[in-house]
């Protein structure tokens, strides 16, 4: 039961083999018995949602919908009304939104069921999940190690299937980075697919909110659901709601696969390499075509996005004064100390330096150097992926040069930064990408996941989906259970 | 030998656009509500909460840029100015930096020596902050977000002014603008129409600026006119005493890069600008600019032209209207809705209308007697049915008990007799009970005929129509 | 490029945060760590390049001006830590 995709629950909740109250009651013990080990979720509800278990099991009756009955988790940043909103901050430690984000309304909507809400880096700021005020993630693979982040609560509890489904949200690999190191599936849309409205801002102009979950197939019937134009975001891209067509056969004739040899041959891990490589010999026994490709700027990328992430960030975050909402600090009888020490007391350590960083970037002297710099490699970033684009339809290259590493092990938050290296190009171009699991280490730090990242062209997410589905036909590695958790 | 100064004067005036919502949220953008009773979510700044641009507010910018003939750039961008203070939600105000949806323009005004060009260098659209109340409680500041958020755009003026009486000009030149344009309620009270003058003094015949000091939220004509006098006259004492004046506003200022001014929250703060992510550029097309054209209203200059030649109202009297949005909407009004000649409309708005307004301390906005109401009145005058006298009174009748014209006129039997018969009637009856002096008359005394008149007028209680009067009079009394 | 102490704490003014005393060392370690990382960026040769604010190169959506919204007077000063009746409360500000 707790090992299939969406379409065979749906199945099964069409044709009464099992009815939504039960399907939700199986999982929701399982994130009652597994949250106190992997600690992915902040909020587990009280108890199952009646009103939503109702919706869903008419939506069911009258034969509507793959997603109706479907549980799942959000990542603490997408706003619920009534249902504490953290962020993993001491911040938010106890704020209660008025208001539903776009994303929980349509899945909502659509009839899945929400169980709880996931366990975060602050702010989704971090790769370790490590940066959270409710605790550090074990991932479900070995609970010694990160699950990822910032989305290392959803990834996790998708890993031990204490839900099918996450949403979760990516900046800067903030979907990929967790989804490969836990062994599962997730997909950053292109920037502007789905509403950021109610979604805690991190950096504006790179926040995207997506899927993680077990296959590329159950990824997309829920991105279906939470794409489409809002008019409540100006940045939501005008295109209608996109849905996705699942492929009718694994070949790949035809597909260009553009592969930076470069990036792979770098890699310092031999399983990393050994399994990217065979990912990519698969694809091309499917039929694709292997294209080797440059992305001349990509090495840039790390330090363009630690201008512009943090710039955004100080900003974003300047609301948390301690006045409206959020914490307050005691026993302060000035302003600038209310401000001062509210702001202190409220965020971590990341995510005061992160803030220190930005403020620095954006101020007088240094906006040109640093801040508009950045913007300007960033195009320069975005340009070679047009570039490659009009040689390949689909580059396909690592998410992270590490499986899961232990926590406490990088003390050095720029060594962490610099493991976002594979991520952050396309991050800063907008572009649709994925994580999917492709196999596992087999070294001296046990049997961990590995994932192969595919980046799409803008809007051409039905790509890498078909890709990743194709793949998955063939391979059963999205489906490898930790034996913990089975 | 005594210095001769000379003022530099620039303003920057903040004009609230007279939306329904706010700039970025669905919210209400009135005035006057209770506390804290407009915030939406995104007002209040919660997190997750993302602006969306108000067309409107969008189209009343541009109208304004071409009222002042301004360049209006193909792309507007918006921009974070980042601060903190209780009454700004966000941590920042979005407003525009690189991109301001209006360019340079310019506009004349009348000075003593004739007219002259002051140039604007841009205008662009901002979101307005909240209320900070510091009176309420002594511990305490409370904070009111109800105007945070709505429309506002800065028109930003070139340091062209070199009086108090130039400033002026050039803000009621602005003000009339925006109040035509209808994109401004123009209350000032409110805080509709705020202004900030930056003054400098330095020695007549030098070309380089001095340093500037900012006098803000300046909210009236006259305040500004005497703030601005005082600022400079504050700064000529300190330069013939051999001091200094301090920038107060300047971020860097190099000689004094330590001292950073405590009077104002915003002197100490590098606001950091840049482009705001949670939006896109803004395309403003030329067909947008072109629909805007057709919104552009008559402006007084030819708004006094149109009165005078085509209306034959005198020049004095057209422009008192022209200037002055509410009197226009008011006589315009009128015009449409009563028969009254255009030059008697005037006279009377101008005469026994606004003596009435002033008598009871009202502008012509708040006037008990609608354009309507005031029309009805015209056309009775103008009829003949009441003379300027009666229709004074009647004006005060109708202000007290909100009756039309014609009401009172009927209720009081007011009307002008106007009836020959009746008229003639009383005429053979004076002429019976006075024979001395219709003989003394008619034997050549000519001052004779106001006796008459004076006789008639007192048994009719002024209510008898004159000029028939004086006529049937004439008749009777030259024709026996 | 990298920051002292009294940069330090003009950064923490603009970022409206405390830096305790026994951190000092080691916060101000840890940024410039990040700016000497950041300093790559000035590699590239991007004399003829327009700077990108954005990947959705789409145009911005505009809002009827239509009250679609209605007051959350009591909603929102329940989220504040301070607030009376009708308004939120700080303290004392002295202008």
């Amino acid at each position: 039961m707790i090992n299939l995709t969406i379409r065979q629950m749906a199945g099964l909740l069409a044709e009464k083999s099992i009815s939504v109250q039960e399907l939700n009651g199986v999982f929701y013990d399982r994130c009652r018995a597994h949250n106190a080990s992997t600690n992915a979720l902040i909020t587990l509800n009280d108890e199952l949602n009646a009103a939503e278990i109702l919706h869903a099991q008419q939506a069911i009756d009258v034969g509507n919908h793959w997603l109706a009955g479907i549980p799942l988790v959000h990542k603490d940043l997408f706003c619920t009304q009534g249902i504490k909103t953290t962020c993993g901050s001491n911040m938010l430690a106890n704020f209660i939104s008025p208001y539903n984000a776009t994303v929980v309304d349509r899945l909502g909507q659509a009839g899945m069921v929400s169980l709880g809400k996931a366990n975060m880096d602050e702010f989704a700021m971090g790769s370790s999940n490590e940066h959270s005020a409710f605790g550090p993630v074990g991932n479900p693979w070995d609970l010694t190690r990160v699950p990822g982040g910032s989305s290392g609560g959803s990834a996790a509890a998708v890993a031990a299937r204490m839900v099918p489904v996450a949403t979760g949200s990516d900046t800067g690999g903030s979907i990929r980075q967790p989804a490969a190191l836990c062994g599962i599936t997730g997909i950053k849309p292109s920037y502007g697919r789905v509403s950021r409205y109610g979604m805690v801002a991190f950096a504006s102009s790179l926040d995207q909110a997506g899927v993680m979950a077990v296959s590329a197939d159950d990824c997309a019937l829920v991105l279906s659901a939470m794409s489409g134009h809002d008019p409540l975001d100006s940045t939501s891209a005008h295109a209608s709601t996109w849905a996705w067509e699942k492929p009718q056969d694994t070949e790949l004739k035809d597909l260009k696969v553009g592969v930076t040899r470069a990036w792979i041959d770098a890699l310092e891990d031999p399983d990393i390499k050994q399994r990217t490589w065979q990912a990519i010999e698969q694809l091309q026994d499917q039929g694709a075509q292997i294209i080797d490709i440059e992305l001349p700027h990509a090495d840039l990328a790390v330090s363009a996005y630690y201008v512009l992430a943090p710039a955004e960030c100080s900003s974003n975050l300047s609301r948390f004064d301690g006045v409206r909402f959020g914490h307050q600090a005691e026993g302060v009888n000035d302003l600038e100390s209310l401000y001062r020490q509210s702001r202190t007391e409220g965020f971590g350590e990341e995510v005061k330096k992160r803030i220190m960083i930005g403020a620095w970037a954006l101020s007088s002297g240094y906006y040109d150097a640093y801040y508009l710099q950045a913007q300007k490699v960033r195009r320069l970033i975005s340009n070679d992926f047009k570039q490659a684009f009009a040689q390949v339809d689909v580059i396909a290259c690592p998410v992270s040069p590490e499986t899961a590493f232990e926590h406490g092990a990088k003390a050095d938050g720029v060594s962490m930064y610099q493991a976002d290296q594979f991520t952050l190009p396309a991050s800063l171009a907008g572009l649709p990408c994925l994580s999917m699991p492709i196999g596992f280490s087999q070294g001296q730090n046990g049997r961990l996941p590995i994932g192969l990242q595919l980046v799409g062209r803008y809007f051409d997410e039905q790509t890498i989906l078909s890709v990743a589905d194709k793949y998955q036909q063939t391979t059963d590695h999205h489906l490898q259970l930790p034996e913990a958790f089975q | 030998m005594k210095q001769d100064w000379e003022m530099v004067i620039g303003l920057e005036i903040h004009v609230r656009l007279d939306t329904e919502s706010k700039l970025f949220s669905g919210m209400k953008a009135s005035y006057g509500s209770s506390p804290n009773s407009q915030v939406s979510f995104l007002d209040a700044g919660l997190p997750g909460t993302l602006p969306v641009i108000n067309q409107k507010a969008l189209e009343y910018a541009i109208r304004f840029g071409l009222s002042v003939d301004a360049t209006i750039p193909p792309v507007t961008i918006f921009a974070r100015k980042n601060y903190f203070y209780p009454d700004l939600p966000k941590g920042y105000q979005i407003s525009q930096m690189d991109h301001p949806i209006v360019g340079k323009g310019h506009l004349m005004i009348q000075t003593d020596a004739g007219e002259k060009r002051i140039d604007i260098t841009r205008a662009h659209l901002e979101e307005d902050a909240g209320k900070s109340i510091h009176d309420k409680y002594d511990q305490y500041s409370a904070i009111d977000l109800n105007r945070a958020g709505t429309p506002l755009i800065e028109v930003v003026s070139e340091p062209q002014m070199s009086n108090a009486k130039e400033a002026v000009a050039f803000m009621r030149e602005i003000y009339t603008r925006v109040t035509h344009l209808g994109i401004c309620d123009g209350n000032l009270q409110e805080g509709s129409f705020r202004c900030d003058a930056n003054v400098s003094v330095r020695p007549k015949g030098q070309t380089t600026l001095g340093t500037r000091a900012e006098i803000k939220n300046l909210n009236s004509f006259r305040f500004i006119e005497k703030a601005i006098n005082h600022e400079a006259k504050r700064q000529i004492k300190r330069l013939e005493a051999g001091e200094k004046v301090v920038q107060e506003t300047r971020l860097y200022d190099a000689d004094k890069d330590q001292t950073r001014s405590m009077r104002s929250k915003e002197d100490a703060n590098d606001y950091r600008y840049f482009p705001d992510p949670d939006q896109l550029p803004i395309t403003i097309s030329a067909a947008m600019i072109e629909a805007q054209k057709a919104h552009l209203p008559e402006f007084p200059a030819s708004k006094i032209k149109r009165y005078t030649t085509e209306l034959g109202i005198k020049a004095d009297d057209a422009t008192i209207i022209a200037n002055d949005i509410a009197m226009v909407k008011f006589f315009e009004y009128s015009l449409a809705h009563s028969k009254a000649a255009p030059d008697l409309n005037a006279k009377f708005l101008l005469g026994e209308f606004s003596a009435l307004l002033n008598a009871h301390s009202q502008s012509i906005d708040n006037s008990q007697i609608d354009a309507d109401a005031y029309s009805g009145l015209l056309d009775e005058l103008q009829a003949g049915t009441v003379s300027r006298k009666v229709a004074k009174q009647i004006l005060d009748d109708m202000w007290a008990s909100g009756k039309s014209a014609a009401q009172i006129i009927d209720e009081q039997d007011l009307g002008q007799i106007s009836d020959s018969s009746a008229l003639t009637a009383l005429i053979d009856e004076l002429i019976n009970d006075h024979p001395e002096q219709v003989a003394s008359y008619r034997s050549g005394n000519d001052k004779m005929f106001n006796f008459f008149v004076g006789q008639i007028m007192k048994k009719t209680k002024g209510q008898a129509n004159p000029v028939q009067t004086k006529q049937l009079l004439e008749d009777k009394l030259n024709n026996e | 490029m990298s920051i002292n102490r009294k940069e330090l704490e003009e950064i923490a003014s603009l970022a409206q945060l405390n830096i305790p005393e026994q951190q000092v060392n080691e916060i101000t370690a840890s940024l410039n760590q990040v700016m000497a990382m950041i300093e790559h960026i000035n590699q590239a040769d991007t004399a003829a390049v327009e700077p990108m604010s954005h990947p959705n190169d789409g145009h911005q959506i505009t809002r009827q001006d239509v009250v679609t919204d209605h007051s959350h007077k009591s909603t929102l000063l329940a989220l504040a830590a301070h607030a009376d009746a009708d308004h939120y409360l700080v303290p004392k500000v002295i202008e």
